[in-house]
């Protein structure tokens, strides 16, 4: 038995002691779980905030917050005690209701991810047998937040970049559902904790190619480089919170670094076996530590990416999206699916390996066929290029 | 009265509202948030009917895609997000009246309905609605045909938005 479940049971028991209604007893401990883990996840923000800095000094070569407590661990607090302590400013022209909702949004869609994600064998917020599309969903509604604050802020640059954002987020949900359908055809469920149960062996190895759409799909969800042209400084500013002040600016920014940190957590669920690693079914808590390892190495990715790569085109983007990842998506699923139907009674050994080479080959096809495009569009590109080249009589001219 | 009723209770009245200020909204962006809302209402119902894929399903497609897609349009659309200009035309009353006598049809037609009065059954844990929806829309002998036919629909649908945005060559 583990700790959580164990107080859960102790208050049940209390409750019911007192002679409360049962349906109000489960309202209660229903109430206190949100409020739990909701703390849980923003403390883990707050975490993150520092974790951040960090990292990004280290790819820059310096070397990060690190006066204010042992290894600069306190400048987190002091920058939220200076986010609320600053001046709420609310610019003219601005819409109220939309421009004070879509903070909340932007903080609430990721917090509720983390009612699916099974934390240890025992505990998880709600165990919905629609949980992959619940991820889905909850993109749907950041979006709208997003495109909320880019229009309430009755700023250019603001609506530019929440144009830009919700271009960006509605094109690469598509290769996100499609790869996030391939752990559902390997689990036959699409329950995260049944996904979770069913991994003996990880998906990342069964189906490296999803994996990796979905982790290049969720980077761009997140906004983060090199798909950051939501908030390109030099083109527009800061995007769509460019209005915003104090904490609400800090609700956009704790749910931005709290998001990446969910993503990872849901890529370690999906494709690195979530809660599980040795000794787990003898301590249930030691699965927190796993999920988040494995979550943390996967932020740290995130990170590693955004911070080495430039920033892309917006046709570039968005090409790159409809004309190479989306296909690409698509036929991976095809192929894992036929996969899948042939090999599910063979050898567990023979089908993770056919899967592999199936993934392996499909990803390779893909990158020769890229490759062979890239040559063409090169080649077009030389012959029509304006250069300024001397004329044949006047090169010709001091040799005689 | 149980706790679900209530929920029911508040959630349709909040989806009402939200659509009558949809049309009674003067700022048309605000009056696509309101659908939103709206929308959202309708997805609770479903969770409350214990149909979370179609809830879920609801949330992606209509407030996913759809709302988002009107709010763009809105926003691409020249003037028209500004508060200016009448809210009816001079068809409203053909319009109210076409209302009146849809919502008279169904209540006539859902009091005769059998189904209005009978108490829902709790579906059992071991039931997959997933599994089940999944089944039917791919069985040959149920929704096969259908499902098939919705599919073609949107893809020439597809096809046909292309065909418009298509730059020509020759021009």
């Amino acid at each position: 038995m583990d700790p959580i479940n164990s107080i859960a049971n102790w208050l049940e028991g209390l409750f019911t002691g007192w002679g409360l209604a049962p349906w109000l007893v489960n309202l209660i401990l229903t109430g206190l779980g949100i409020v739990v883990l909701s703390t849980v996840a923003l403390i883990v923000a707050i975490v993150c905030v520092w974790i951040e800095r960090k990292v990004v000094a280290r790819f820059q070569d310096r070397l990060g917050p690190n006066r204010l407590g042992p290894f600069g661990l306190v400048q987190p607090f002091a920058d939220i005690l200076k986010l609320l302590l600053k001046e709420d400013i609310t610019p003219t022209g601005v819409d109220k209701i939309p421009y004070n909702i879509s903070p909340i949004i932007a903080l609430a869609t990721v917090l509720i991810l983390w009612g699916i994600i099974p934390l240890t064998p025992t505990v998880l917020g709600s165990d919905i047998n629609v949980g992959v599309l619940f991820i889905v969903a909850m993109g749907a509604i950041s979006t709208l937040g997003i495109i909320m604050a880019g229009w309430a802020c009755n700023n250019k640059y603001a609506l530019l970049g929440a144009f830009r954002m919700v271009a960006q987020m509605v094109s690469y949900e598509v290769p996100m559902v499609i790869a996030l359908m391939i752990p559902v055809i390997l689990a036959s469920s699409m329950g995260i904790h049944q996904i979770v149960e069913s991994q003996s062996v990880w998906y990342i190895f069964v189906v490296p190619l999803a994996a990796l759409i979905f982790l290049i799909s969720s980077q761009a969800e997140l906004g983060r480089g090199p798909f950051d042209l939501a908030e390109a400084e030099s083109e527009i500013v800061a995007g769509f919170h460019i209005e915003y002040s104090g904490m609400k600016f800090g609700m956009f920014y704790a749910g931005e670094l709290l998001h990446a940190f969910t993503v990872g957590a849901l890529f370690a669920s999906l494709f690195l076996g979530g809660w599980s690693g040795p000794f787990v079914e003898q301590v249930p808590m030691l699965g927190v530590v796993y999920l988040f390892t494995k979550a943390l190495f996967i932020y740290w990715v995130i990170m590693w990416i955004k911070y080495s790569l430039p920033r892309l085109r917006i046709d570039h983007m968005l090409s790159f999206n409809w004309k190479f990842l989306t296909p690409l998506a698509l036929a991976l699923l095809m192929v894992v699916a036929l996969t899948h139907k042939l090999l599910s009674n063979t050898d567990p050994w023979v089908y993770v390996l056919s899967m592999l080479v199936a993934n392996i080959a499909v990803g390779w096809i893909a990158l020769s066929l890229a490759r062979r495009r890239a040559i063409i569009e090169r080649k077009k590109f030389e012959e029509n290029r304006a250069l300024a080249r001397p004329a044949e009589s006047a090169a010709a001219a001091p040799t005689s | 009265m149980t706790a679900v009723q209530i929920i029911f209770l508040l959630v349709a009245a909040a989806t009402l509202g939200a659509g009558l200020l949809v049309v009674t909204a003067h700022n048309l962006i605000h009056a696509a948030l309101w659908l939103v809302v709206s929308l959202f209402g309708i997805a609770v119902l479903y969770v409350l009917l214990n149909a979370g894929f179609l809830a879920v399903a609801q949330v992606v497609i209509y407030i996913g895609a759809i709302a988002i897609l009107v709010i763009f349009a809105i926003m691409l659309t020249r003037k028209v997000a500004a508060d200016s200009g009448p809210q009816t035309n001079s068809n409203w009353g053909w319009g109210a009246a076409l209302a009146a006598a849809l919502f008279g049809a169904l209540f006539w037609i859902f009091q005769g309905w059998p189904g209005i009065n009978t108490a829902l059954q709790p579906l059992s844990e071991s039931q997959d609605t997933v599994v089940q929806l999944g089944q039917a829309l791919l069985a040959p002998d149920e929704y096969l045909l259908v499902f098939e036919v919705a599919s073609v629909l949107l893809l020439a649908a597809l096809i046909g938005s292309i065909m418009i945005a298509r730059v020509r060559k020759d021009s």
